[in-house]
């Protein structure tokens, strides 16, 4: 902790002599074409995705906001180290930026990688208004590559965010078109046979839980750096180079499973910090995470990056290629997965799985004894012969979720993930906070501890200590929990050598563990980064008391300590 | 001014810092939550031919303003008869409704019955919501201003023939606990009905046509009545009509 206070120091000194750059961003109404449809939204200086802004490590940004909305706006630096003020939460950070006002964001930059930015006011970020960050490292990289491209994905939908919240509030499936059939029924009945099909349906029916509950938001058009699939967005490169492909998953509800068929990637970082390499044939990006990933490619010839969304509603495609116009093959989507009464179980049997990387020899920790009535032989995904090779400690074990790559090899998994440079020293956390992550699928309501945001007391943490954050998912959707201003250290069991991320994602009935260090003063947002889920409830302030610089935040002493539990 | 707005916010902050209940008063709890929601729909907007030659139109929906915590609905449904130009039956309900488990919302309010002929007010207590295996079910009891009790119940179940392709079973039926002439109503079981919708998701869930067919009878004193007064005890009709929500 003190070595990072000494580098940001260290890094605001060597900024004064080195690089003061200034930025200008307007936030415009903008037209947005998917190639299936038109339709208005919001964006950055004119067009949405917004620019890529490229900054350098050490330097000190200055950007001018100015917001040509007649609504508030707000930018904020997503993964971005800085002072609270500066990251644009309305509310939290800053009042948020009045129609025709101009706000001048100013902070030092002080780490390196692939980020981006979005605005944190209402709906704008799944309405258009999001862009990328590159920062640009002081010192060299521990891997060469040639080019690179940001890849950057959302889901644009045809209807605006306000009236997506609005129908999933009047009816929570008012999106979801895989839901099980009459058709899908006799299908499952001519395999398993009848009975156990019916006793199957009653089970979920008894519970009114859908096995299609994956994607809450069908129907939008997955876009890559503004491009539907059939206008298909195209990196170009000559044979022989390494291209460092940058992947931000900027949706505002769907993650995505990201192949190129026909080449080996290897992840170098994760949420913009580098990771030791690993090499894949496929990984699942969740929302707001980012993905670095390095591929060469020798011959002269096509290959298609193909996004498929986690639940199958759809696909984002682009090209590498080397000239414009080439394509390749684009694969057909896999069927949709389904829930299965594993993920289930964090919701029945609240707290018996801890599928936290601290227990990978305990998956059978989960005590089927305790879900009652449940006939076993019932429960199709739990097959354990049926999941292959690849089975993730970081899904529960049988979990229709359960990643494994389409052409039968490596897919990443967080417990590949390995720091490449801890930014910590290692050491005990000076406490635990548990965090359940929990709703109400009917009513669409989510929440933290069974608490909305409306209804929750801030989270207060102390400055300097290392808090040691306890994830039960007992939902049976995928959380992406994003902490604002300052580093989440996932638990993959690697202790110093635990990945340093911004957003963890928390699959159905499991326990993921990070840790923070508490190190910037202030007060902070952390929320499901699902725009939907944060709408609703799933959301918290932070606020860190003390510090060096604690002349605002210091004095709530009697706030309560760790937030509800 | 922006330099005087930045040093309210500063002092604001610094105030909300110091002070837990201000604390509390956390403006961010505005801007990061979607508080209220609105919604209109209509079940049900269909022609309806009797096998008796008769012919009708019936309407069954309404609207919705609120938060998680309470909703105030105005629910309207009527049946409009072509051979009298009239409403043979015509009900405003103005509900309040919370609630109550995961599953379940009470509602209370008022209904005002203003169909051709005699008008009636009641009281109304309900408890709507989704019961095990995916039964939409809604029921009430009402207390008349001529102080007679009645109860009805819905129940509905939607089948995926695909995901665009809905088969929908209903359920309706309405019991008095005492006769109220004026209005064609026996004491017991006064009548049900049942459909069966078979509709297409056109546009979204915002515009669902369907065709279907649809049972209604009446029993007992209140099919005396009816027949009293020369209207029918058992009526069969095909129906068209579409689902609209917005």
């Amino acid at each position: 902790m003190k070595k990072s206070i000494l580098l940001a120091m260290l890094a605001g000194f060597a900024s004064l002599a080195a690089h003061a750059g200034e930025y200008d961003i307007s936030v415009d109404r903008v037209q947005i074409d998917t190639g299936d449809f038109v339709k208005e939204g919001i964006g950055y200086n004119g067009a949405s995705p917004g620019p890529i802004l490229r900054f350098k490590e050490g330097e000190e940004v200055t950007i001018n906001v100015t917001n040509n909305l007649d609504e508030m706006t707000s930018i904020h630096w997503h993964g971005l180290i800085l002072p609270f003020e500066q990251d644009g939460v309305p509310g939290i950070s800053f009042p948020g930026i009045k129609p025709g006002e101009t706000f001048t964001y100013k902070f030092p930059i002080v780490q390196a990688g692939t980020y981006w930015f979005h605005s944190h006011s209402g709906f704008q970020e799944p309405n258009g208004a999001y862009g990328a960050i590159v920062i640009e490292p002081e010192g060299r990289e521990p891997f060469r590559y040639d080019r690179d491209y940001v890849v950057q994905l959302t889901d644009k939908h045809p209807h605006s965010g306000d009236r997506i919240m609005r129908n999933l509030k009047m009816s929570a499936d008012y999106y979801n078109r895989q839901q099980q059939t009459v058709g899908d029924f006799f299908a499952e009945s001519g395999e398993k046979g009848v009975m156990a099909t019916l006793k199957d349906r009653m089970m979920w029916g008894d519970m009114r839980m859908m096995k299609a509950d994956i994607e809450d938001v069908q129907g939008f058009t997955a876009l890559i750096n503004g491009k539907g699939p059939d206008q298909n967005w195209t990196g170009l490169f000559e044979p022989g180079e390494r291209i460092r492909l940058r992947f931000i998953n900027s949706s505002a509800m769907t993650y995505f499973d990201i192949r190129i068929p026909g080449l080996e990637m290897t992840v170098v970082q994760a949420d913009g910090n580098n990771v030791q390499p690993v090499n894949v044939d496929e990984f699942r990006i969740g929302v707001a995470e980012t993905y670095d990933v390095i591929v060469r490619i020798r011959d002269e010839k096509a290959y298609t990056i193909f996004a498929e969304s986690m639940g199958r509603s759809g696909f984002a495609r682009a090209t590498l290629a080397t000239e414009a116009g080439m394509t390749a093959e684009v694969p057909e989507m896999r069927e949709a997965p389904v829930l299965t009464m594993a993920d289930m179980a964090g919701h029945m049997d609240h707290g018996s799985m801890d599928h936290g990387a601290m227990n990978h020899g305990d998956m059978e920790s989960m005590d089927h004894s305790k879900m009652e009535g449940m006939d076993h032989s019932m429960m199709s995904g739990m097959d354990h012969s049926d999941m292959g090779m690849s089975s993730d400690s970081f899904y529960a074990s049988g979990s229709g979720l359960m990643p494994q790559a389409a052409n039968g090899g490596k897919f990443l998994s967080y417990a590949d993930l390995k720091a490449q440079n801890p930014l910590y020293e290692d050491r005990e956390p000076t406490r635990e906070i548990e965090m359940r992550l929990t709703g109400n699928m009917e009513r669409y309501e989510w929440s933290i501890n069974g608490v909305k945001y409306e209804d929750a007391d801030p989270v207060v943490l102390q400055y300097g200590e290392r808090v040691r954050f306890k994830f039960v998912n007992e939902t049976m959707m995928t959380h992406p929990m994003h902490l604002h201003g300052m580093w989440s250290i996932l638990d993959v069991g690697a202790d110093k050598w635990n990945p340093i991320k911004h957003v963890i994602s928390v699959a159905p009935a499991t326990t993921v563990y990070m840790e923070t260090e508490v190190d910037a003063p202030g007060q902070w947002a952390f929320h499901c980064h699902l725009s939907y889920h944060a709408a609703s409830g799933m959301f918290r302030k932070i606020v860190v008391e003390g510090g060096p610089e604690g002349t605002v935040a210091q004095g709530e002493s009697d706030g309560q300590q760790g937030g509800e539990s | 001014m922006k330099l005087r707005i930045s040093f309210l916010w500063g002092i604001a902050l610094a105030a909300a810092l110091a002070n837990p209940a201000l604390a509390q008063q956390d403006p961010a709890k505005k801007t990061q939550t979607a508080k209220t929601f609105w919604g209109v729909s209509a079940e049900k907007l269909e022609y309806r031919y009797s096998d008796s030659d008769e012919e009708l139109a019936a309407v069954e929906g309404g609207a919705f303003y609120g938060t998680d915590e309470l909703e105030f609905h105005w629910l309207f449904s009527g049946e409009w008869e072509e051979a009298h130009n009239a409403w043979e039956s015509l009900e405003n309900q103005f509900v309040a409704q919370i609630p109550v488990s995961d599953f379940w919302d009470a509602k209370a309010g008022v209904r005002v019955d203003t169909p051709e002929g005699t008008d009636r007010v009641y009281s109304v207590l309900g408890l709507t919501g989704l019961a095990p295996y995916w039964f939409e079910v809604d029921t009430n009891l009402y207390v008349s201003d001529e102080g007679d009790a009645s109860v009805d119940f819905e129940a509905e179940y939607e089948l995926l023939i695909t995901n665009y392709w809905i088969l929908s079973a209903t359920f309706e039926s309405l019991v008095a606990f005492s006769e109220d002439r004026e209005i064609g109503s026996g004491k017991g079981l006064n009548s049900t009905e049942l459909g069966l919708r078979l509709s297409y998701d056109l546009i979204g869930r915002a515009f669902a046509p369907y065709v279907g067919v649809v049972h209604e009878r009446k029993y007992s004193d209140t099919a005396d009545l009816a027949r009293d007064s020369g209207g029918s005890t058992e009526d069969w009709f095909a129906v068209i009509g579409a689902r609209v929500m917005f």
